[in-house]
C-alpha cells in the first residue's frame, strides 16, 4: 500500500506522498523537521501542532490542511489519521487504513517523556514502517529527568564561565528548556535561530524557561546559552571569552563522540527511539511486516528477520546519522 | 571502584588542568590508601599485564546479552572499542537496572579478584568476570574491560598526577616524583610512604626523575650571550641514569625501565663508579670513537637473549652529561657550572665504555650554527644548550635546557594504507601507511599517526572509507591518490622492511593537496639519504 518512490514513500491507494523529499500534488507531513517537510507541494496535510511549525518552514503560500490528534479523513481509497510520535511538538505517525489493512508510518519518535508533546501512542497495524535512527543496541537513553539534571548542575558549577549548550534549533532546544523550566526560572540566552521556534512552542501552551536572545550581549559568564551545533566555529563565538561547550545528541551515548568533536561536555539526550524502545514499539503495534528506514536500518531488519519477523528496508536513500533533531 | 568510576568519569569531563588537579586531590583526601596506591598506579601510566585474551571477554559478553556476533561486530566498529561495546550493551540488556550490590573497592577487586585470573582456567575467568558484571555499573563494567585487557588509561599526564598527590600531602612535587619512581608496587603501606613527611628515602636503586628539554624554536640568539650555556651533541640513543649505591648498580631508562640486565658491557663502567652516585646520560652503540646507528642498538634491546655476535656488533658505551648524586647527596641544586667539572673528575679514566658528552667549542651563536649542520655526518640529532647558572630540575620546565635538533628529513609519499586509531581515535582511520615509487610500484616505507588538524582527519577518513580497494581485517588498502609530506629524524637499513629502509619518528608535516601520486618521492631518493647520512648498517656487509 506503501511504497518507495523517487520522491519518497508513496501511498498510490491515497494518491499522497509522506514526507516527500521533492515536491508532489499532496504531502502528508509527520513533523516540521527540515528533512521531512520540504517546500514546493501543491497541498499539505498535518496534525493542527505542527501547521504553525510547518507554515514557518513553508511561507504564508503553502497551502496547509490539518487534522486533530486521532481524527480520521478520507483521502482516495484510504482512511488517514495522525496519532502522537512524542519525538516534538506536533509529531505525528500516521495511521493509513485500506484495502491493505492498516499501515503506520511512524516518522521519528521516541518513547521518553517530552514536556513538549503528547506521549507515543502505539497503533494496532499489520504493516509498520519504522524509523532505525539509532536502531543498535549500544542505544539506550537513560531517564530524561537525570539528563536535565546533569545539565543544570554543569550550568551551575560553570560560575565563571559561559556554559555554551549546542543542540538543534528546533525540537531538542525547546524540549531542554521545558525539562530545565521544571527545575528552575533562571532565564537562559538563546542564539537567534532557537528563540522563533521558542516562541512558536509557547503559543502552543508549552512552558519553557524564560529566555533571553543572545544579540550584542557579551561574555556571558555563569550563563547558559542554547544554540544550534552550526554556530560552532563561526565568530558568532568570539562574543563569549571564557566558555564551556557541550552537546545535547544521542550520539553521545558513545564516548569517543563528545572527545573527537571536541566538547568539553556530551549530554545524551535524543528525540529518536533507542533499541529498547524500538523493539517495545514494533511489539507493541503487534505488526506482522516492519519496514525499516533511516541510520541504522540494516541491523534492525536483519535483527527481526532472525527474531522470525517479516522485515525489509525501505526509502533507504537517506544520509545515516547526524539526524535533524536527533 | 565507584569513587575510581567517579574520578575516571570527572576526569574525563575537564579539559582544565585546575579541574583535573582539583578532582584527583579531593579523590586523595576520600579514598584509602590501599585503593589510592592503585589509583595512583594507573594515574601514573602504569598498566596491568592483560589478564584475559579480548576475545574471550567478546564472547562471554555476546553469551550474557544474547548478541549474534554480527550485531556485537556492527557495535563495537561504532563505538570503536570493545570495552565500552560491553559495557553499553550489557546496560541495554539490563534496561539500564543499577546492579542490587555494592562493588568492591579497587584495591580488593584487583588483588583479589583480578590479579589470581592470571593463572586461572577459562572457566574459572568466565565465572568471576561475569559475577563482576552484575556487582558493577555501566562505568564500572567498562573500566573492569580495560583492567582486564591491560588498556586502561586515563586522560593525564603522571606530572598532573604527582602534582595533585603532592597537593595533597603538602610536599614538593620532586619529592612524590623522587618517591614514584622505580619498581614502586601499589599497597596501602606504599601509599602512605608517598606520603609521609621525612624525605629521606630507603629505595636504593631509585633514580631522580628526568629534567627533560625543550624543542628550540628559531634561532639561539634569543637565549643571551653564548657564553651562559653549554654546547654538547644531541645524542642519538637511550636518555638514561646510572644509579650506583649501597654495593649495586643500576640502569634506568627514561621510561623509567630496569635495564641493567640488557647492558652486561656496561658493568664494567658502573662498577668502577663509587658509592653513591648517581649519573645522567645516554647510552649508545658505540665503536672506534663513534655513535653507531640507533637501529642497532634498537635491535639489540628487542633480542631476549644477547648473544656474543650481538654485543661486538652494537657494544655499547655510556656517554655521561650529569651528576646527580656525589657521595650519596643529591647534588641537583647545583648549578650546571659546578656539577659539570664534578662529572668531569668523577668518569675520567674509569672506563673505556665510560665517558664525559664532551662540550661543543664554538666562540659565538654563528660558529655553532655551522657546526650544527656537521650533526647529521656525526651520526648526533643536533645540539643541546644547557644554562650554566641552572640546576637540574624536574620534567620539561622550558627555559634552562633547549634541544635544537637538526631540520628532519623530509620526503613527498603516497597514503596507500590506513586503518583505525586508539583511543579517542578509535572510529577513525588514523593509522596510515604511505609508500614511494620503486619502478612503477609504490612501497610501503613508513607509517604515521600524527600532524593532521581534526578537520582533515575527519575529511580524510570519510575519503578513505569511499575509496577502499580491499580490505585486510582492519586495514584497508586505498585508491592511491593523495600525497603526503613525511617529516623523519633518522634512517637506517632495515632487513624487516620490505623497502630495506627504516625510518625514524615519521609525522605527517602536511598534506599536499597540489601533488599528484606521480609526483611523490622514489624509494631511490630515499636511499640516496641514507647513503649521504653516512650510516650504513655494518651487518649488512
Amino acid at each position: 500500500m506503501i511504497a518507495d518512490s523517487a520522491q519518497g514513500l508513496h501511498c498510490a491507494a491515497g494518491g499522497f506522498h509522506l514526507d516527500p523529499r521533492e515536491p508532489v500534488e499532496r504531502a502528508v507531513i509527520t513533523h516540521a523537521h527540515g528533512d521531512h517537510a520540504r517546500a514546493g507541494s501543491a497541498a499539505y496535510l498535518c496534525v493542527s501542532e505542527c501547521a504553525p511549525l510547518l507554515r514557518r518552514r513553508l511561507g504564508p503560500e503553502a497551502r496547509v490542511e490539518t487534522l486533530a490528534y486521532g481524527e480520521r479523513r478520507r483521502i482516495g481509497d484510504v482512511e488517514v489519521s495522525f496519532h502522537p510520535a512524542g519525538h516534538m511538538l506536533g509529531s505525528a505517525q500516521v495511521r493509513i487504513e485500506g484495502a491493505g489493512g492498516v499501515w503506520v508510518v511512524s516518522g521519528d519518535y521516541k518513547r521518553e517523556r517530552d514536556p513538549t508533546c503528547p506521549a507515543f501512542e502505539p497503533q494496532r497495524c499489520r504493516t509498520l514502517i519504522t524509523e532505525a535512527t539509532y536502531a543498535l543496541p549500544l542505544f539506550r537513553w537513560e531517564e530524561p529527568a537525570s539528563v536535565a539534571r546533569q545539565i543544570l548542575s554543569w550550568w551551575q558549577s560553570n560560575a565563571e564561565k559561559a556554559s555554551l549548550l549546542f543542540c538543534y534549533a528546533l525540537g531538542k532546544a525547546q524540549r531542554i528548556l521545558a525539562e530545565l523550566a521544571l527545575l528552575t526560572d533562571r532565564p537562559a540566552y538563546v542564539h537567534g535561530a532557537v528563540e522563533p521556534y521558542a516562541q512558536a512552542y509557547r503559543d502552543a501552551g508549552v512552558r519553557l524557561l524564560p529566555t533571553k536572545l543572545v544579540g550584542d550581549s557579551r561574555g556571558l559568564t555563569g550563563e547558559l546559552i542554547l544554540a544550534p551545533i552550526t554556530a560552532r566555529g563561526t565568530p558568532w563565538m568570539k562574543r563569549f571569552s571564557r566558555f564551556e561547550s557541550a552537546f545535547a545528541s544521542g550520539l553521545l551515548r558513545i564516548r569517543g563522540t563528545r572527545r573527537r568533536r571536541g566538547f568539553d561536555r556530551g549530554f545524551v539526550l535524543s528525540d529518536h527511539a533507542d533499541w529498547p524502545g524500538l523493539l517495545r514499539t514494533i511489539r507493541e503495534t503487534g505488526a506482522e511486516q516492519v519496514l525499516a528506514t533511516h541510520g541504522y536500518h540494516e541491523s534492525l531488519v536483519r535483527w527481526l528477520r532472525e527474531s522470525g519477523l517479516e522485515a525489509a528496508p525501505i526509502g533507504t536513500a537517506q544520509p545515516s546519522l547526524d539526524p535533524e533533531g536527533d | 571502584m565507584r569513587r575510581f568510576a567517579q574520578l575516571y568519569e570527572a576526569l574525563d569531563a575537564t579539559t582544565s588542568t585546575n579541574a583535573k588537579v582539583a578532582a584527583m586531590a579531593a579523590y586523595f583526601a576520600e579514598a584509602p590508601p590501599a585503593d589510592a596506591a592503585w589509583t595512583m598506579f594507573f594515574l601514573t601510566g602504569q598498566r596491568l599485564k592483560r589478564l584475559i585474551a579480548p576475545r574471550l571477554l567478546a564472547v562471554w559478553a555476546m553469551e550474557r546479552t544474547q548478541m549474534p556476533g554480527w550485531m556485537f561486530e556492527e557495535c563495537i566498529s561504532l563505538a570503536g572499542d570493545l570495552a565500552e561495546t560491553i559495557a553499553l550493551l550489557l546496560d541495554t540488556t539490563r534496561e539500564g537496572a543499577p546492579p542490587g550490590i555494592a562493588p568492591p573497592p579497587l584495591s580488593q577487586l584487583i588483588e583479589g579478584r583480578l590479579l589470581p585470573l592470571r593463572d586461572a582456567g577459562e572457566e574459572e575467568k568466565r565465572r568471576a568476570v561475569t559475577e563482576l558484571w552484575d556487582q558493577l555499573d555501566r562505568r564500572e563494567i567498562f573500566l573492569l574491560g580495560k583492567l582486564l585487557t591491560g588498556e586502561l588509561r586515563i586522560g593525564v599526564s603522571a606530572t598532573l598526577a604527582i602534582r595533585a598527590l603532592a597537593q595533597h600531602a603538602g610536599l614538593p612535587p620532586a619529592t612524590v616524583a623522587h618517591r614514584l619512581m622505580g619498581t614502586w608496587q601499589p599497597s596501602a603501606e606504599a601509599f602512605a610512604a608517598l606520603l609521609r613527611a621525612d624525605a629521606h628515602d630507603a629505595d636504593v636503586s631509585r633514580p631522580y626523575p628526568f629534567f627533560l628539554a625543550s624543542p628550540l624554536e628559531g634561532e639561539p640568539d634569543s637565549l643571551g650571550s653564548r657564553d651562559e650555556w653549554l654546547a654538547e651533541w644531541k645524542w642519538d640513543g637511550i636518555r638514561a641514569q646510572i644509579v650506583r649505591r649501597a654495593g649495586g648498580a643500576y640502569l634506568w631508562s627514561r621510561g623509567e625501565e630496569l635495564i641493567t640486565d640488557r647492558f652486561p658491557d656496561l658493568s664494567g663502567a658502573w662498577a668502577s663508579l663509587p658509592e653513591g652516585t648517581v649519573l645522567d646520560g645516554e647510552v649508545l652503540a658505540f665503536a672506534q670513537g663513534a655513535p653507531l646507528p640507533f637501529s642497532l642498538l634498537q635491535r639489540r634491546i628487542g633480542r631476549k637473549v644477547l648473544t656474543a655476535r650481538v654485543l661486538t656488533e652494537a657494544p655499547a658505551a655510556f656517554m655521561a652529561y650529569d651528576l646527580l648524586e656525589q657521595r650519596g647527596e643529591d647534588v641537583r641544586a647545583l648549578p650546571l657550572r659546578e656539577r659539570r667539572p664534578r662529572l668531569l673528575e668523577l668518569v675520567s679514566g674509569r672506563s673505556e665504555r665510560l665517558s664525559l658528552s664532551p662540550e661543543v667549542q664554538a666562540a659565538d651563536w654563528p660558529e655553532l650554527r655551522s657546526l650544527r649542520r656537521e650533526a647529521r655526518q656525526r651520526g648526533v640529532e643536533g645540539l643541546m644548550l644547557k644554562r650554566w647558572s641552572s640546576p637540574y630540575r624536574v620534567g620539561r620546565p622550558r627555559g634552562d635546557w633547549w634541544k635544537w635538533k637538526i631540520d628532519p628529513y623530509s620526503i613527498d609519499a603516497v597514503l596507500v594504507y590506513a586503518q583505525p586509531g586508539h583511543g579517542r581515535r578509535a572510529t577513525l582511520l588514523t593509522d596510515l601507511t604511505f609508500a614511494l615509487w620503486d619502478g612503477g610500484e609504490l612501497v610501503p616505507v613508513a607509517k604515521a599517526y600524527s600532524g593532521l588538524t581534526d578537520e582533515e582527519i575527519d575529511q580524510l577518513d570519510r575519503w578513505i572509507r569511499q575509496n577502499t580497494l580491499e580490505r585486510f581485517g582492519p586495514v584497508r588498502a586505498v585508491k592511491p591518490a593523495h600525497v603526503f609530506e613525511l617529516h623523519f629524524e633518522g634512517i637506517g637499513e632495515s632487513t624487516r622492511h620490505r623497502s630495506g629502509v627504516a625510518v625514524r619518528f615519521p609525522r605527517i608535516a602536511r598534506w599536499r593537496t597540489d601533488k599528484k601520486p606521480e609526483d611523490a618521492d622514489t624509494l631511490e631518493g630515499l636511499r640516496a639519504l641514507l647513503k649521504s647520512a653516512g650510516r650504513e648498517d655494518p651487518d649488512r656487509g
